[in-house]
């Protein structure tokens, strides 16, 4: 049982952060980096490890995603 | 250097870092096969010895202390960073929007909207309280408790705008959480020396297994820790809201 | 098992660098870099797991617990998750000026404003 979750945490890791890497926009890599933030997490959790989940979650879903986000917005300010 | 060359500098790289990877992963004992034996002996003796629940909060702050210490300083450092390279240039001033047509009137926020963001920030509040003083019990502790403490502040941003926030300028409030969390971790540190045992020694009373109050300075710590984290976390989107919001070019 | 589990480490390393090596905006490429960093937590993780293990929280365990997971690694990734959060806006806030000073996020028209 917790093989076949780790299994399926394995590559949906694999997968979204490759979505990452390859989604060449950053405000879309934006919102592709938070879903990343939540595969890790659940990986985290299948591989029994609550706290790190739990920063996990809090990091690459809330805060990372909100810095890139402000970055941007900043940037795109300054063409204007 | 061109892209293409680039590109081909990297595929020849990238083969030598995937061999010496593989060679380096092969080495490893294979996937869920054993723990090392250090570990197995945390696992055991944490519980009695230091009166806790979740043996991961007795290795950051009580085993490995030291090193909780210095990752603490790298946060620091890095806030310090941000604040330093995001303060307002020569040729920028903090100036506050102005209103091109100040006659018109502006609908304020919907009730709605506000309410929400008031009842959110408060059940985050609550949830990062809960998570920092609890990490000696259950997963979670000053680091993540932390994030969720200022992540309150970010849906305060969400529900109002970001300049009525600053007209409470809590700056000087976080600043002073982010500096007190990260000196109490060394002033808790001290005691131990106080009391004649080493730097870090776990020299307060260790309290009955499973009650909140119970694994010395492990909790204490995760206070320290979590106002640190909040602080700093709270004055990065602060910086970076800053330069959105308020600093600009000086017109020439 | 094995193989899929330090593979998926060594392509999300690898796929990172690729990122940032071929990355047209500096923005894209601090989230590459976060990406390669993660591979390490990872590592770190599976290092430690146990197969059937439980997590180390040694709290209201049925009677039989079996043997828990590998705390230690999980004290390491912790606090590196958390701290490289912070070190990527840092990164950041660097973008953020470089593209004040020079008027582009692309590393390659950099080259090209350098006097």
């Amino acid at each position: 049982m917790s093989e076949a979750l780790i299994t399926v945490a394995l590559v949906w890791v694999a997968v979204s952060g490759t979505a990452v890497v390859l989604t060449r926009d950053p405000l879309r890599q934006a919102f592709t980096a938070g879903f990343f933030g939540l595969a890790l997490a659940f990986l985290y959790l299948s591989l029994q490890a609550g706290d790190v989940a739990l920063s996990q979650i809090v990091v690459g879903a809330i805060a990372l995603p909100l810095i890139a986000l402000l970055s941007l917005a900043k940037v795109r300010k300054d063409q204007e | 250097m061109s892209r293409r060359v680039r590109l081909m500098l990297f595929a020849v790289a990238a083969a030598g870092l995937a061999a010496t990877l593989g060679v380096g992963l092969a080495g490893l004992p294979s996937f869920g096969a054993q723990i090392t034996d250090y570990a197995r002996m945390l696992n055991e003796m944490a519980p009695r010895q230091r009166h806790v629940t979740d043996v991961v909060s007795a290795i950051t702050f009580d085993y490995r202390g030291i090193d909780t210490l210095f990752e603490e300083f790298i946060l620091l450092a890095a806030v310090a960073g941000i604040s330093v390279l995001l303060r307002p240039l020569s040729d920028e001033i903090r100036q506050l929007p102005r209103d091109k047509a100040p006659e018109r009137s502006i609908p304020p926020p919907s009730p709605a909207v506000w309410l929400l963001a008031a009842f959110l920030s408060s059940l985050l509040v609550l949830t990062g309280l809960e998570t920092v003083t609890h990490g000696t019990l259950t997963p979670g502790g000053g680091f993540q408790g932390g994030v969720i403490l200022a992540s309150a502040l970010y849906v305060v941003y969400l529900g109002t705008n970001y300049v009525t926030v600053e007209r409470f300028q809590p700056d000087a409030l976080l600043e002073a959480s982010d500096g007190v969390g990260a000196s109490g971790y060394i002033l808790i540190g001290l005691l131990g020396l106080l009391a004649g045992a080493h730097f870090l020694s776990n020299v307060v009373g260790l309290g009955a297994t499973g009650s909140p109050i119970s694994g010395g300075t492990i909790p204490l710590l995760n206070l320290v820790v979590g106002a640190e984290v909040a602080g700093g976390f709270a004055i990065l989107a602060s910086e970076f809201l800053d330069q959105t919001a308020v600093i600009r070019t000086r017109r020439r | 098992m094995s193989a899929l589990a330090y593979g998926v480490v060594a392509w999300l390393f690898v796929i990172g660098i690729y990122g940032v090596v071929t990355s047209r905006n500096l923005i894209h490429l601090v989230v590459c870099l976060s990406v390669a960093q993660s591979a390490t937590d990872i590592l770190l993780l599976e290092i430690g797991y146990r197969s059937g293990g439980h997590a180390p929280v040694f709290v209201s365990l049925p009677a039989h617990p079996g043997p828990a997971v590998d705390a230690v690694m999980q004290a390491l990734a912790l606090t590196d998750v958390v701290v490289g959060a912070a070190v990527t806006a840092l990164l950041l806030a660097l973008a953020v000026q470089v593209h004040k000073r020079a008027g582009t996020l692309d590393p390659d028209a950099l080259r090209a404003t350098r006097d």
